[in-house]
Formats: structure tokens, C-alpha cells, sequence
């Protein structure tokens, strides 16, 4: 089911991204495989969404090469990512939901942009996805300015999600949501994942969303992928920062399983 | 790989069998709704329905919810559907699809389009008496800040005042003084042309002295304000409130009036009769400009003739409105700007609100002062 086989849905070689004479990814690569999900960990403000929104295009990169679906990713608004648009969906850090649309609006963009389909399909579309997200359809009358933190992240979630793409970025889906509504998240990716055969980077903060749903986990420290494996193998890593991260109070859920 | 897809329908006693084929995915939406709105008649004349997937090859959200839609509809009708030959992996798609779209939603209350019409006239009524209200809130609390600040001249905030006569009245000068030069021209060269007619041209002299200083020079420059300015006020103040970093302000005990909105309007009421006199003084200089090499008119005479005409009075009828267009600019701008709501289109739609309001409720302004002016004989 899947086109031209490439192994690696998004490829990065020696990237490197900086602000000014700050360089904040220095020399990275990373592999994403597809048909994965994968978990990108990383201190507050260390890069991962600058990583993110460089492997979309949206930053300008100074030297290094991306891949995304087999197809080089260019400068800032390149045709090469507008055609690579119609394969993939993100979840923006703060939503970035159209503040004049309504939910269901912002999910209807996409498909209404990029399919040919009746308006009663498409708000029945738009109203499963709302649901399978886990929003109530009243909600979707609501605009953007009338929805709580956690809603706008799900509404933001099915907006990623309309078009069922191939690769869905997600910057910490799960952060603003309660443990019940996360875990029906991971339930979802990992069900649209089995089915749809979706590629997911997902950067995230949530110990259990990695240990759950991530079939491997990269840590992002000093601008560089300093360690990446399944969960078991990065509980094992021996860098600094990564032990600081998995071994630190918070993570102290994680050991009994680390240890079986 | 996407392949066309497939539906076909046998019907054997009783039971409709349909077997989906090929890639049921969003690409393919346009062939899949005809599919399916094909067998509808179908669907409503059988009984049973047995849907087999086996050959379904790709299947997403869309499709997975079309095929549900088919076996709801044969269900709501009272008859028995089953999904069979559903591969492993869809499975879960299938049972989520499964649990959408189940609570119908009630249909919107159809609306009278003649009561609505009323309706919208009450509204529209109502929504002016609130601009009236607003308008005088702002006033008044802008007048409790003000004497808040006289009685403790160390709350005013002084660095943004003067950033503020900066922007509004510093760098506004050079357009300011561009156009209302231009204007000035203008007036004169129209002024020559007709007057010669009946060799009245050097009353020219009196017309734009006279013009400029009453009512054009602050008029024009109001205006320009309004545009320049009061939009930017409107602008900034309103993605504040979008962003709540005016709910922030007031969290930490600070009163959004007084630090933003009185240092604002302040600067606007510093800035505006200074931009006026200069731009006065720009329309004299491009009027005595045209008189000279248009109409002939030596610049000493255009000034001793200028001395004649006109007299201060002239200057301060039109000086002194100029505070008060700056007051309503600055309060209109800024009303609109709290008023903006969640989205990029309501600051939008504020921003053009305070320009036009503003320009409108400039010149009513100066229709009144002409009507006092005159009846106090200035
Ligand atoms: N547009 C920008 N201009 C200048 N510096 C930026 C810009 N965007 C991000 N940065 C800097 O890059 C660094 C990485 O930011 P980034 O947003 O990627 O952090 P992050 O890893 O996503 O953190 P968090 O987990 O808090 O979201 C930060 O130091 C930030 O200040
Ligand atoms: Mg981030």
C-alpha cells in the first residue's frame, strides 16, 4: 500500500539552523522510517521545534540536506513544499487554528482546498473527525476563541488529520490535555498509525505517550540527536542529559518497566 | 498503490451483497460518493445487506465512513447489515468510524426573514446606542486616570508618552507636510485660475490664508491621523486583547487605561495641533509658491497681502479644534481597539471601524465648531 518504496519517510543529513551567530541544531541527522512513530524528547527551548519546522520548510536551513517522502525539501514557501502539503498534516505548539473559522471549519479547510466532495460528506467528515479526537459535535460550532486550551489542541489534532496524510507532524499533542484524554490520543494514533500505515514525528514531553505509543524515541541535546532506539535502549544511554532526563524524579514510572 | 475504486452489488433472496473494491482513500472522494450515492436506491428497496471487504486495498477515515454510512442507512431502514472480510489492520479504523456521527445534530430554528429583518434594524439601534456609551465609558475613565495621574504626577507613564509623540507626531511630519503643501498648492492654483476671470486674482491670498488656517489645515491633518494613527492604535490595543495581554495587565493590578490608553491619547492631543500648525504653515508655503510662479504674485506682496487678510483669530479657531479631533480620535481608536474579539477578522473589521468612525465623527466635530464659531462671532 505504499508508493515507491522508500525506506525513510524524512531523511535529515548534517542539518544545521541557527538564529543569528547562535547556531541552535548543529550538524544533525535523523532517520524516520516509514510507518513509525516517532518520539522526539528535548530540554525546553533546546530546538525541537525549530527541527520540526525546518524539515517542513517554514525556517530556512544553512547547510545540510532534508528529505521528506523521498522528495528534497527547499527554501521557505518552495513549490516543493507546497506539493509535499497535500502529504502531510501538522499540529502547531499553539494550535494555529484560523481564528475567524469555526472548529469545523478548520477542519473542513483542508479537505475543501484539496478534494472535490459534497457539503454534507464533508461536514460529515469534519464531525467524525471532530468526535474521533474526541470533541463533542456542539463544539464544532465553536471559534477558536471560545475553546479551552486542551480543545484547541484536539481541534488542531483533527485539522492535522482530515486529509488521513502519510506523515503527521505533531509538536507536544498531548501537553494542556488530561491523562484520560491523552491516552484516548495515543489509542487513536497508534490505531491510525496500524491502519493508515501513518508515518508520525511527534515531539512530546509525555513519558507515557513515549513509552506507549513511540516505536523508537530520539533525544535532541546540544542541538544534536544524541541518542535514539527503542525506549528500552534509551533508558539504557549512557549521555548525560538523556540519563538526567529518564532518570530523574519524574521519570522514576518508567524503571520498574525498564527493568523486567 | 491507488487503484480506481470498486463497488458492486449482487442481489441474491433477500440478502444485497456489496464488495467494495480497490483504494477507498480521500483522493478518490469524487468517484467514491457517486459509488455509493449509486447503490442508495439499492440499499432502501433490499432487506439484509452484507458488506465484503476482502477486497478493499486502501482504505482511510473517508472511505472506512462512507461504508459505514451504507450499513447505517440499511440498519435505520430495520434490516440486519454485517461487515464482514475486514482485514486485521482496518479493523480498528472500522470500530472507530464506527462510534462517529451518532448523535444527529437538532437542525438550526428556521428564521422569519421578515422578523429578522426587524430584528437586525433593533439590533443595529441598540449597537449605536452602545458606540454612545462606550465612547463616554472611555471618556470618563479616562478622565478618573487623568486626575488619578494629576494627583500623583509619578504614575504617568513618561516614556511611553513621549515614544508615543514620537511615533504619532515626529515621524508623521514629513507626509503631513508633503500633502498638506500640496493641497495648499492646489487651492491656490484653482484659486488663480477662476478669480482671473473677473481680475479678482489677488483675493487668491485671502481665500487660502483663510482656508488653510480655519478650516483645512486641521481638517486635513485630522484626518491623516485618524488614518495613520488611530488605525495603529486600533490595531495594537486589539491584538492585545486577542492575545489577553491586556486580561494579564490588569491581573497584576495595573489599570490598561492608564498605561496604555491615557499615555495614547495624550500623545495624540500633544501631537495633533503641533502637526496642524506645521501643516498650515506647509499649505501657506505651497499656495505662496503657486502664487508666485504661477500667478505672478512677488512672495512679499503674496505676505503683506497674507498680513491683511487674515488674523490671529483665524489661527485659533483653527488651533483650537485641534485637541478635541485628537481626543475623539484617540478615544474612537481605542475603544474599538478593546472591543475586538477572538479573531484576525474582527481586528480587521475594528480597524476599519475606528478609521471610518473617526474621519466621520472629525468632520461633524467641525461642522459644530463652525456653527459656534459663528454664533460667538470668532
Ligand atoms: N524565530 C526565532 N528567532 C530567534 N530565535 C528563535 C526563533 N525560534 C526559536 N528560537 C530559539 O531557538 C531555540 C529553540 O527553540 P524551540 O522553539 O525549538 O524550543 P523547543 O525545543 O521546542 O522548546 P519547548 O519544549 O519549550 O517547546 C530557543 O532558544 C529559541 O529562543
Ligand atoms: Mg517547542
Amino acid at each position: 500500500m505504499q508508493e515507491e518504496e522508500v525506506p525513510f519517510a524524512i531523511r535529515v543529513r548534517d542539518l544545521v539552523v541557527g538564529f543569528g551567530k547562535r547556531a541552535v541544531i548543529d550538524q544533525l541527522s535523523l532517520d524516520v522510517r516509514r510507518g513509525e512513530i516517532l518520539g522526539l524528547v528535548g530540554a525546553s527551548g533546546g530546538g525541537k521545534s525549530v527541527l520540526m519546522r525546518t524539515i517542513i520548510g517554514l525556517i530556512p536551513r544553512q547547510s545540510g540536506e532534508i528529505e521528506v517522502m523521498g522528495a528534497a525539501i527547499g527554501g521557505t514557501g518552495g513549490r516543493s513544499t507546497r506539493n509535499a502539503a497535500g502529504r502531510w498534516g501538522i499540529l502547531f505548539q499553539q494550535g494555529a487554528l484560523f481564528s475567524s473559522l469555526t472548529a469545523r471549519q478548520n477542519v473542513q479547510f483542508p479537505l475543501r482546498e484539496s478534494l472535490v466532495l459534497s457539503d454534507a460528506l464533508m461536514d460529515e467528515i469534519a464531525n467524525a473527525k471532530l468526535e474521533m479526537v474526541g470533541l463533542a459535535p456542539e463544539d464544532g460550532d465553536k471559534f477558536p476563541s471560545e475553546l479551552s486550551g486542551g480543545m484547541t489542541k484536539r481541534v488542531a489534532l483533527a485539522r492535522a488529520l482530515a486529509l488521513d496524510p502519510a506523515i503527521v507532524f505533531l509538536d507536544e499533542p498531548t501537553s494542556g490535555l488530561d491523562p484520560i484524554a491523552a491516552g484516548d490520543f495515543d489509542a487513536l494514533i497508534k490505531t491510525l498509525q496500524k491502519t493508515l500505515g501513518l508515518t508520525v514525528f511527534m515531539v512530546t514531553h509525555d513519558l507515557a505517550s513515549l513509552n506507549t505509543v513511540c516505536d523508537r524515541v530520539a533525544a535532541l541535546a546540544d542541538g544534536k540527536i544524541v541518542a535514539i532506539g527503542q525506549m528500552r535502549e534509551l533508558l539504557q544511554s549512557e549521555h548525560p542529559w538523556v540519563r538526567a532526563y529518564f532518570h530523574g524524579k519524574r521519570s522514576l514510572m518508567l524503571q520498574p518497566k525498564a527493568s523486567q | 498503490m491507488t487503484t480506481a475504486p470498486l463497488l458492486t452489488a449482487t442481489a441474491t433472496d433477500g440478502l444485497l451483497e456489496l464488495r467494495p473494491g480497490g483504494s477507498w482513500i480521500a483522493a478518490n472522494v469524487a468517484e467514491l460518493e457517486q459509488l455509493s450515492d449509486a447503490v442508495a436506491p439499492q440499499l432502501d428497496r433490499s432487506g439484509n445487506v452484507r458488506l465484503d471487504m476482502a477486497d478493499v486495498r486502501e482504505l482511510d477515515t473517508l472511505g472506512a465512513w462512507l461504508i459505514e454510512k451504507m450499513s447505517r442507512r440499511v440498519m435505520s431502514a430495520g434490516h440486519r447489515a454485517e461487515v464482514v472480510g475486514v482485514a486485521d489492520y482496518y479493523a480498528g479504523l472500522i470500530e472507530k468510524v464506527r462510534q462517529v456521527n451518532r448523535a444527529s445534530s437538532p437542525p438550526a430554528p428556521a428564521r422569519n426573514r421578515i422578523l429578522g429583518k426587524v430584528g437586525d434594524i433593533g439590533r443595529a439601534t441598540l449597537g449605536a446606542r452602545e458606540d454612545v456609551t462606550v465612547f463616554l465609558q472611555l471618556l470618563g475613565s479616562l478622565c478618573v486616570a487623568m486626575l488619578g495621574v494629576l494627583r500623583r504626577p509619578r504614575s504617568l507613564r513618561l516614556t511611553s508618552l513621549v515614544y508615543q509623540v514620537y511615533r504619532v507626531g515626529w515621524r508623521a511630519i514629513p507626509i503631513v507636510v508633503l500633502i498638506t503643501f500640496l493641497i495648499g498648492a492646489i487651492i491656490a492654483q484653482q484659486g488663480i485660475f477662476h478669480f482671473r476671470k473677473f481680475g479678482a486674482d489677488s483675493y487668491v491670498v485671502d481665500m487660502v490664508g483663510i482656508l488653510v488656517l480655519r478650516e483645512l489645515g486641521v481638517l486635513i491633518v485630522a484626518i491623516m491621523v485618524a488614518g495613520r494613527s488611530g488605525s495603529a492604535y486600533t490595531a495594537e490595543l486589539g491584538s492585545m486583547k486577542m492575545r489577553e495581554e491586556i486580561d494579564a495587565l490588569s491581573t497584576m493590578g495595573l489599570d490598561p487605561v492608564e498605561v496604555l490608553i491615557l499615555p495614547r491619547v495624550i500623545a495624540l492631543i500633544c501631537a495633533l495641533p503641533i502637526l496642524s500648525f506645521i501643516g498650515s504653515m506647509a499649505a501657506l508655503y505651497g499656495g505662496l509658491l503657486v502664487a508666485w510662479f504661477y500667478g505672478g504674485m512677488e512672495p512679499a506682496i503674496f505676505i503683506a497681502r497674507l498680513h491683511d487678510a487674515v488674523s490671529v483669530t483665524h489661527f485659533e479657531v483653527g488651533i483650537i479644534k485641534a485637541p478635541f479631533m485628537a481626543l475623539v480620535i484617540g478615544i474612537v481608536a481605542c475603544s474599538e481597539g478593546l472591543r475586538v474579539k477572538g479573531s484576525a477578522e474582527s481586528l480587521g473589521r475594528q480597524t476599519t471601524t475606528s478609521v471610518v468612525k473617526s474621519i466621520f465623527l472629525v468632520i461633524v466635530l467641525d461642522g459644530l465648531f463652525a456653527i459656534f464659531f459663528a454664533s460667538i462671532g470668532m
